[in-house]
């Protein structure tokens, strides 16, 4: 095991960290241990270069935009609280949680889940997906597997489907009600196994 | 004032004048006189059942203590900490699909947007947690040895754990690792001393003979010098003349122990400093292997020197690890194919260490070699089984690369290791993009076909 014996006291903010994401203390650690492990340099901070270690990621057709998913636009470093954030996205969702509106949305709800994987479609963050944003998302997901044509009909075939008010972008509500009966919480959720 | 000092000055001198002669005629006869002869007196192994004694004692401790307490036990899983279904990719998506559609299944093979969620998940699930990279990181244990490089619960638990834990402490800085540390450089001095002079030598039986004994008892002396409990089994299968020794890699130490019950000749380049010292020296009592470094790069060179190596059946096998790099010992990497195209007989090799008493992985990207030496002679022993494995040959209609799988395959059922397909250089280099490649393939093809499909239609 590594040279570090980590406690939840080393950890900055980890009672609010539990909080805010839901995590259990136990998983906080475990997660904290693999930031850690992914700064090899012990800066306390993530850069883009330090998820290229995960060799499985690299293998992943969409990991570069993965790994942006986890960069606000602008920032180049990332520490273990926005970096738990980010994974708190992937948490199943809570069953019987009853919220008041003035709470915000929790990320591992339906409605977080989506919208982290709105992102990854929509890079510029300007709420909608336009067609150049939708056919770079399947060139990355299908490589030279297929010729420019057949990837201009299928973009075709997804706006047209989607698209509701005809402006040729998909926003955020045309894309959750084409996605309203997959069940979100399923997919989209990575399970703890302790 | 000096009246007073002198004779007490005179009795701390005898003092220890006698405690260093004492010292040094049980170092001799305990360790080195046995080592010379290649016997041993059992004291390592008593002293491996009291220790798991005590170690069971302290990990049941700590979990009375953190049940008493309400800590949240930190228990290390050795295998994964989130669930991956071992689902493909073809299974998710349509999975996806049809959750989220009326459709008929036969024409939903058009994109859907819901297919990024295959992606994104297993994306996330490999930076929380990924097969590879496991391997290159420690092993986690399941019960605490005492060093808290090893223990995520150390909290405060009783004082008689801190007590043992500090004698445990003393005990090792201030006894085993002196202790060792001379043994370490008496080996390695009359390595390269002995062997300089069985140099001198002219060339024949005496010097084989000779040199075979003085590399053997060079090298028990330094297997000492780290504690290392170790056992041989299946030594009817021990490598011979002219084979190849195939084995895999956990640290610089695997060269170590097997090198203290046969005698192998090395391969491998030529360093500077103290390293590069012992591997002249050596190679001038019986012919090793080394390369210069710009060597190294010319693979015929290379395999050249190797077979011509092995055809001479007066010379000692040829001892490798075509893992390329240190595994952490929990699984096999792929092998590099280049020893298994020589054509000659291999022998294969599995170690495995006994983590509970020491971590002999050296994760080099953490720790420097004298780091991790420190580290090694200040655990409380490292303790291994060796297995020989049977012979194998190269069989018709197989190439190089089968034939690597295959010794791979036997070494991992051997050892209890898992036989893996990924390859070892990926702890330094990047993934090919054949990796990704595939999985864009296998998405297409639910997309739109084969190229073959597509000209049929």
């Amino acid at each position: 095991m590594g040279s570090n014996s980590s406690s939840m006291n080393n950890i900055p903010n980890a009672e609010q960290l539990v909080q805010e994401t839901g995590f259990s203390a136990a998983h906080i650690l475990r997660l904290y241990e693999r930031f850690q492990f992914l700064d090899k340099d012990d800066t306390g901070q993530l850069r883009p270069e330090d998820f290229g270690a995960v060799r499985e990621l690299a293998m992943n057709p969409i990991g570069d935009r993965i790994i942006s998913a986890f960069f606000s636009p602008g920032q180049e470093t990332l520490d273990f609280a926005s970096f738990v954030r980010v994974l708190a996205h992937f948490r199943p969702a809570d069953s019987n949680r009853t919220r008041d509106g003035a709470q915000p949305e929790p990320a591992n709800s339906s409605m977080g889940k989506l919208k982290f994987a709105f992102q990854l479609y929509d890079q510029d963050r300007d709420g909608k997906i336009s067609r150049a944003e939708l056919l770079q998302v399947l060139r990355a997901m299908l490589g030279m597997q297929v010729t420019e044509e057949q990837l201009q009909s299928i973009a075709e075939r997804a706006i047209q489907e989607a698209d509701f008010d005809q402006d040729d972008a998909i926003s955020f509500d045309e894309f959750r009600k084409s996605l309203e009966k997959v069940n979100i919480d399923h997919k989209m959720s990575i399970r703890f196994l302790s | 004032m000096e009246l007073f000092f002198n004779p007490f000055d005179n009795l701390v001198c005898i003092l220890l004048g006698i405690s260093f002669t004492v010292w040094f005629t049980l170092l001799l006869v305990f360790i080195i006189v046995p080592a010379i002869f290649g016997v041993s007196f059992g004291i390592r192994r008593l002293y491996m059942k009291t220790l798991l004694k005590i170690f069971e004692w302290a990990t049941l401790r700590i979990e009375r203590g953190a049940k008493e307490k309400n800590h949240h036990l930190y228990k290390p899983y050795s295998n994964a900490i989130i669930a991956k279904e071992p689902t493909s990719l073809e299974e998710e998506i349509k999975e996806i699909r049809r959750s989220g559609s009326n459709r008929d299944l036969d024409s939903a093979s058009e994109f859907e947007m819901s297919d990024i969620f295959y992606f994104a998940r297993r994306g996330v699930e490999s930076i929380m947690d990924d097969e590879v990279t496991k391997r290159f990181s420690a092993e986690e244990l399941e019960s605490w040895n005492l060093l808290t490089r090893s223990n995520n619960n150390f909290h405060y638990i009783s004082l008689r754990l801190t007590v043992l834990w500090g004698l445990g402490l003393l005990i090792r800085y201030g006894f085993l690792l002196p202790l060792r540390v001379t043994l370490a450089f008496t080996g390695v001095g009359l390595l390269v001393f002995l062997t300089s002079v069985v140099g001198l030598l002219p060339n024949g039986k005496i010097k084989n003979f000779l040199s075979k004994k003085v590399h053997l008892m060079c090298y028990r002396i330094c297997v000492r010098a780290l504690t290392a409990i170790i056992t041989y089994h299946d030594s009817e299968n021990k490598p011979k003349n002219g084979g190849i020794c195939v084995a895999n890699h956990t640290s610089p130490i695997d060269v170590i122990i097997l090198a203290s019950d046969g005698c192998y000749a090395m391969v491998g380049q030529i360093h500077g400093g103290l390293m590069g010292v012992i591997q002249r020296s050596m190679v001038k009592a019986c012919p090793h292997v080394w390369f210069e470094r710009s060597e190294v790069k010319d693979r015929h060179l290379v395999a050249k020197r190797l077979s011509d190596h092995v055809e001479d059946k007066s010379k000692l096998p040829i001892l490798i690890f075509p893992e390329g790099t240190c595994i952490n010992n929990t699984s096999v990497m792929m092998f590099k194919k280049g020893s298994f195209e020589i054509g000659a007989t291999v022998y294969p090799v599995a170690i495995k260490y006994d983590p509970r008493f020491g971590d002999a992985f050296w994760n080099s990207s953490k720790f420097g070699m004298v780091n991790y030496l420190l580290r090694m002679m200040s655990s409380w022993a490292i303790v291994c089984s060796v297995w020989y494995l049977p012979p194998m040959s190269r069989e018709e209609g197989e190439d190089a690369v089968q034939f690597a799988n295959r010794v791979k395959a036997a070494i991992a059922r051997q050892g209890g290791l898992v036989d893996l397909l990924w390859d070892g250089g990926l702890k330094r280099g990047k993934v090919k993009d054949t990796f990704k490649e595939e999985q864009q393939k296998l998405y297409s093809k639910m997309l739109v076909g084969t190229q073959e499909d597509r000209s049929r239609s």
